[in-house]
């Protein structure tokens, strides 16, 4: 297990650098740079326009730039933000609890419902059930989040008056400072009546708007693992024993069946925190999706770099996590060589 | 007897507070983005300027739904003989927000603040230059470096003198603008003192209508009611929900979860203006979106050209298509809503036959030109590559062929300021609401009958010169708008561009909102606001 995980640690460190390679050129291939972009029409004089590029470290050869940076990355250094002046890493640490709240949220969302909606396709195959789960499923993993995010909210809020419109706190009604950064344990902390049920609701459209690409995927999968494994021959077994249906696909089944539904949760994580970016947008969700935007509207390169490493860094360690739960779960893949 | 002594008490005081409760009245601006923090002066944006509008004043101000200037923190100003020297007297008893960030003032606002304000943005020593980046942008795009002399304190500490390095009008309506706001510089020492002066800019103190409370980040900025110079605002608490979406902001509007929006989606506007609780309040913007034709290129040095072309452009098709309707047919190159606007000029009809017949005239035939668009929307002209389309049609129409021509946009303002075009778009957003802003700006040649860089169609004209640099030195504003009038006549005489259109700006708020203003310089401002709900 531990040269196993040594093994993947190893495979990391060539991705992150490839990584923040490709990101710092891309983001520079963009045309304009973040002096362009706050200049209008006025233009800017080419003296104060040497100045402040050099301010910025704009005027440095990108090859020096980018061996600066990752010389600041390696001692923890994310940079600055060209606009707010503040540190990246602090910017991307208030933000980021509100796009975790939001993405686990709908992560919870897709498995509690997407598991069982697999299971009782699988076990009704190509019956009414199957049919309508498995088509829904598919429509779901089609929707544009934009699209559904926008039809979501004319429908329940404006149309039925069921939820908030955006944002994730009733604005005159509440009024707490955050603490942890978490609505749903911040409006615990503030002992305020009513405050938790209103941080609830709040996130309720987000969480489905997320949470549906994600709920699709996993009903799928689980749907086909489990018809794979239903017909090995240890449901056989099971089955010519007596053990009722339950039992057979809820005990020997299933826990099998997961495996690469596992796997599968992993790999959404990536998803889901791009499908973040359109939400926040959507739903005025302040979190990292947001401020990304953003940053690239502004040119901000320290931020919009910062916050793609920060993101693809907690995707590659999801992945590793999701790799050595499979391995706990399935003693084959600990053991193979 | 206790317990029901108690128990009144106790019903007292939970009436009273559901009473102060009920009395209580919030107004939620739905807000399109961040601000990147709260001093106007090191900020570009519009959404900043906004963020921070509630907390500070200026020494002068716009008067709300104008481009006026009218005393702000000075109650007057005088300015000397030669125009070089401007005296204001400072407001006596102006307090500022008093418990933001633990910070209590122990004086009223005096001489020391405004230069202190300037200072920063001016001296490169100054203890605050280097705060938060230290780039100053538009003191330094409005020129003020250079026409600045001194700003120092008068005979007493009410009395703030500017003295400026050659007379200039102009410069009252730039100190109305955002960057010149007057900060504390009791509070700048204190937090100095404490280690931390980049909280200067993101815990802002002011003497405004309303103090800052909290901001979260990407979320929600909070105000309250503050009893200032200007009287208290009748609502007590001003939210901003930052909500980047168009079309969420509407949704918004429409649960009243917030009351007024900025920035509607143009596709929304019909639904908005049948929805019963919906005002929509338009304005024609305070911008100019043109059409240069570049006068040091021949043909297009020539008047007869310029105005031919400008008959051959159905100007009226451009207005439907590409602004969609929220945009207006341009006569002159400065909007209706500025101060000087010159109603009485004709209006160049859309005649293709007669500019075929004035081309013929002017010996322009087979003429093969350019045309060029800008690769970005602006709030002046939405489309511009459609324009260039149709502008291109209209031309072929009067044996004009032209080729259409881009580049990114940065590139694109660099080579149209050096005159690479023959023919090109641009346009103009004011920052003052002086005329000077616009005909001097970007009409203006300099002493040698040189173009200056934002002088697109590259055009000098020595009357028009004469009039504007006039109008800029004198203070006597009905002057200054008859000479301004006469820059108008000579710009509809020699057709520099042609005048394409005015955006308009549309405001939706509630229709419990009342007393609100359309800004012509985009701000949006709640002092004079109530609500009725």
């Amino acid at each position: 297990m531990f040269r196993f995980l040594l093994k993947r640690l190893a495979l990391t460190i060539p991705t992150f650098i490839a990584l923040m390679f490709i990101t710092f050129v891309m983001i520079r291939l963009v045309p304009g740079d973040p002096i362009e972009v706050r200049k209008g029409e006025r233009g800017i004089s080419p003296e104060r326009l040497a100045q402040l590029r050099h301010e910025m470290g704009l005027d440095q050869p990108v090859w020096k730039q980018f061996l600066d940076y990752a010389n600041g990355l390696l001692h923890g250094d994310f940079g600055t933000s060209i606009i707010s002046k503040a540190p990246v890493l602090h910017e991307f640490l208030t933000l980021f609890p509100a796009t975790l709240e939001l993405t686990l949220s709908a992560m919870i969302f897709a498995i509690v419902l997407g598991i069982p909606a697999g299971v009782i396709a699988a076990s009704r195959r190509g019956g009414v059930y199957d049919q309508t789960l498995m088509g829904l499923a598919l429509t779901g993993y089609s929707m544009p989040i934009f699209w559904w995010g926008l039809i979501l909210i004319l429908l329940m809020s404006n149309t039925l008056g069921l939820t908030p419109v955006s944002g994730r706190v009733d604005l005159i009604k509440f009024y707490y400072e955050p603490v942890t950064g978490f609505m749903l344990i911040d409006s615990l902390l503030s002992g305020q009546k009513g405050a938790f049920l209103d941080a609830v609701h709040h996130l309720i459209l987000p969480m489905i708007v997320l949470g549906t690409v994600p709920l699709a995927v996993i009903a799928r999968m689980t749907r086909s693992s489990m018809l794979e494994v239903l017909e090995e021959d240890y449901v056989r077994t099971a089955r010519a024993k007596g053990l009722s249906w339950a039992r057979v696909v809820g005990i020997h089944a299933l826990r099998n069946a997961l495996i690469p539904v596992v796997t599968v949760i992993g790999l959404q994580v990536g998803g889901l925190l791009a499908g973040a970016v359109l939400t926040e947008t959507i739903f005025s969700w302040p979190g990292v999706g947001k401020w990304l935007i953003e940053s690239i509207n502004r040119r901000d390169y320290p931020a919009l770099q910062g916050g793609i490493m920060l993101i693809a860094g907690i995707v590659i360690v999801v992945n590793l996590l999701v790799d050595m739960l499979y391995g706990l779960i399935n003693p084959r893949i600990r053991h193979a060589k | 007897m206790k317990i029901r002594t108690l128990l009144g008490a106790a019903l007292l005081a939970s009436s009273m507070l559901v009473a102060g409760a009920a009395s209580a009245k919030s107004l939620v601006y739905c807000s399109e983005g961040s601000p990147e923090n709260f001093t106007p002066s090191v900020n570009t944006t519009g959404t900043s300027f906004d963020a921070a509008r509630p907390v500070y004043n200026r020494l002068v101000q716009f008067t709300p739904g104008t481009t006026q200037v009218e005393p702000g923190l000075a109650e007057s100003w005088t300015v000397s003989e030669d125009g070089k020297t401007i005296t204001f007297k400072l407001r006596p008893g102006v307090k500022f927000h008093s418990g933001v960030n633990g910070f209590t003032p122990t004086r009223d606002l005096n001489a020391e603040d405004v230069i202190w304000s300037f200072e920063r943005q001016w001296k490169a020593d100054h203890p605050y230059a280097k705060v938060s980046g230290g780039s100053y942008d538009y003191f330094n795009d409005m020129g003020m470096p250079d026409l600045l002399e001194s700003v120092t304190k008068g005979d007493d500490d009410m009395t703030v003198v500017i003295k400026l390095t050659k007379p200039n009008a102009p410069i009252i309506a730039n100190l109305a603008m955002d960057f010149a706001a007057i900060h504390s510089a009791e509070y700048a020492k204190y937090l100095m003192d404490k280690g931390t002066p980049e909280q200067f800019d993101q815990i802002p103190v002011g003497t405004g209508s309303f103090q800052f409370v909290a901001y979260q980040k990407d979320a929600v900025i909070r105000f309250k009611a503050f009893d200032g110079w200007a009287g208290k605002p009748k609502i007590d608490d001003l939210v901003y929900a930052i909500t980047p979406d168009a079309t969420a902001r509407y949704a918004k509007l429409k649960a009243n979860e917030c009351q007024v929006m900025i920035a509607p989606n143009p596709a929304d506007l019909p639904d908005m203006k049948q929805n019963a609780d919906i005002n929509v309040m338009e304005q024609a913007g305070l911008n100019i979106g043109y059409y240069a034709l570049n006068a040091q290129k021949p043909p297009f040095d020539k008047p007869e050209v310029r105005k031919a072309i400008a008959m051959a452009i159905d100007r009226d098709a451009i207005i439907k298509e590409v602004y969609q309707g929220a945009g207006q047919k341009a006569k002159n190159p400065i909007p209706p809503t500025m101060w000087s606007y010159d109603e009485s000029t004709v209006d160049i009809p859309y005649d293709p036959a007669k500019a075929k017949e004035m081309l013929k005239a002017a010996g322009v035939e087979g003429l093969k030109t350019d045309i060029w668009w800008m690769p970005v929307q602006r709030p002046y002209n939405p489309n511009a590559k459609r324009m260039a389309e149709m502008i291109q049609a209209d031309l072929a129409k009067v044996g004009i062929e032209a080729t259409l021509v881009s580049y990114e946009w940065g590139e694109y303002r660099k080579r149209m300021q050096a005159g690479e075009h023959q023919t090109g778009m641009l346009g103009w957003t004011g920052d003052n609401g002086d005329p000077d802003n616009f005909l001097a700006v970007l009409l203006g040649c300099n002493a040698e009958g040189k173009p200056n860089g934002n002088n697109i169609p590259k055009w000098c004209n020595a009357e028009f010169q004469e009039v504007v640099n006039k109008a800029a030195e004198i203070s006597d504003q009905a002057e200054r708008a008859k000479l301004y009038k006469r820059a108008q006549e000579i710009v509809a005489a020699e057709v520099p561009w042609v005048n394409i259109a005015h955006s308009t700006v549309f405001e939706p708020l509630r229709k419990s909102v009342t007393g609100y203003k359309v800004s012509p310089l985009g701000a949006h401002e709640f002092q004079n606001v109530d609500i009725t709900e």
